[in-house]
C-alpha cells in the first residue's frame, strides 16, 4: 500500500524497547493529531505486540524485531514482525486469558487487548517461521 | 518508574509512577515482594494516580500480587486509578477480583 507516510524500526529483543517502540509510534502516529484515547489504545497494542515478539517469539533471547508504522488518510497501519518461533495454533493463542507462560505472570490479555483497541486484527504465524500481526486503527482527529 | 513503599499499620501502600509493562512490572513484582515479607505486612493497597501507562503485563502484575497475598491470608486493593490506564482496567475485569477505592483513606478504612 502506498502511504501517505511510512516509518520502519529494527531493535534488538530486548524488553527496555517496549517503552521505546511505543513511544516512537506515538510520535509518528502524532502527526495526525489523535484524540488521547486512540494514541493510548495504539501504545498499548504496539507495547502487547512487541513484548509477544520478546518473550513468546524469541523466548527472552536475542533477535530482531521489525517495526512498521504507516498511516494513509486517518488509518493507521502498524505492523510488528519477528525471526522467532511463531505461533503453533493462532486460534488458541489468541483465546482470552490464555497464556503458554503463567509461570511468567502473565495475564494473557495481549491479543485481546489488541482486538479490542484496534479496528482490525491479523496474526500470520507458523511454527519456526516467526509471527508477523498486523493492526489498524482509524483515528478521530482531536 | 519509581516505586515507593511505605507501612500503614499492616498495610503495605504500594505507590507507582511512571510506565508498568513487562520491562517495568518485573522490578515492581520484586521490590514488592521484598518489602511485603520485610514488612511483615499482611494487606497491600496499590496507589496508581501517577500511573502513565499500563498494558496486560500490568494486569499480570497485579492479579500475581492479589494471589500471592490472599495466600498469605491478606486483601489486596487499588486506589486512586489514574485516566491514563483507566481503559485497560476496565476492559481486564480486574475490579471484579480486587477492590478499587477512589481514594488512599478510602482503602486503607475498607480493607
Amino acid at each position: 500500500m502506498e502511504f501517505d507516510n511510512e516509518m520502519n524500526i529494527i531493535m534488538d529483543s530486548n524488553s527496555r524497547n517496549e517503552a521505546f517502540a511505543r513511544v516512537s509510534v506515538m510520535s509518528f502516529v502524532s502527526q495526525l493529531d489523535p484524540t488521547m484515547a486512540d494514541i493510548t489504545d495504539i501504545k498499548t497494542s504496539v507495547s502487547e505486540a512487541v513484548t509477544n515478539a520478546i518473550i513468546h517469539g524469541y523466548n527472552n533471547e536475542k533477535g530482531k524485531v521489525y517495526l512498521k508504522c504507516g498511516y494513509k488518510d486517518n488509518n493507521v497501519y502498524i505492523e510488528i514482525k519477528d525471526d522467532g518461533v511463531g505461533i503453533n495454533n493462532i486460534k488458541e493463542a489468541m483465546e482470552p486469558l490464555y497464556t503458554s507462560k503463567p509461570e511468567m505472570e502473565r495475564s494473557g490479555m495481549g491479543f485481546t487487548v489488541m482486538q479490542t483497541f484496534m479496528d482490525s486484527l491479523e496474526v500470520i504465524s507458523e511454527e519456526g517461521n516467526g509471527t508477523i500481526v498486523k493492526m489498524i486503527k482509524k483515528i478521530s482527529r482531536s | 518508574m519509581l516505586v515507593q513503599s511505605f507501612l500503614e499499620d499492616r498495610n503495605l501502600v504500594i505507590k507507582i509512577e511512571g510506565d508498568i509493562d513487562h520491562h517495568t512490572s518485573e522490578e515492581i513484582r520484586e521490590k514488592i515482594d521484598r518489602d511485603y515479607f520485610r514488612e511483615k505486612a499482611k494487606n497491600i493497597v496499590f496507589e496508581l494516580s501517577s500511573v502513565s501507562f499500563m498494558d496486560s503485563s500490568g494486569i499480570g502484575m497485579l492479579i500475581g500480587r492479589y494471589k500471592n497475598i490472599e495466600k498469605q491470608g491478606g486483601q489486596v486493593a487499588i486506589c486512586n486509578v489514574s485516566e491514563n490506564i483507566e481503559r485497560i482496567f476496565n476492559m481486564s475485569g480486574l475490579q471484579k477480583i480486587i477492590k478499587c477505592y477512589t481514594t488512599l483513606d478510602e482503602a486503607l478504612k475498607e480493607i
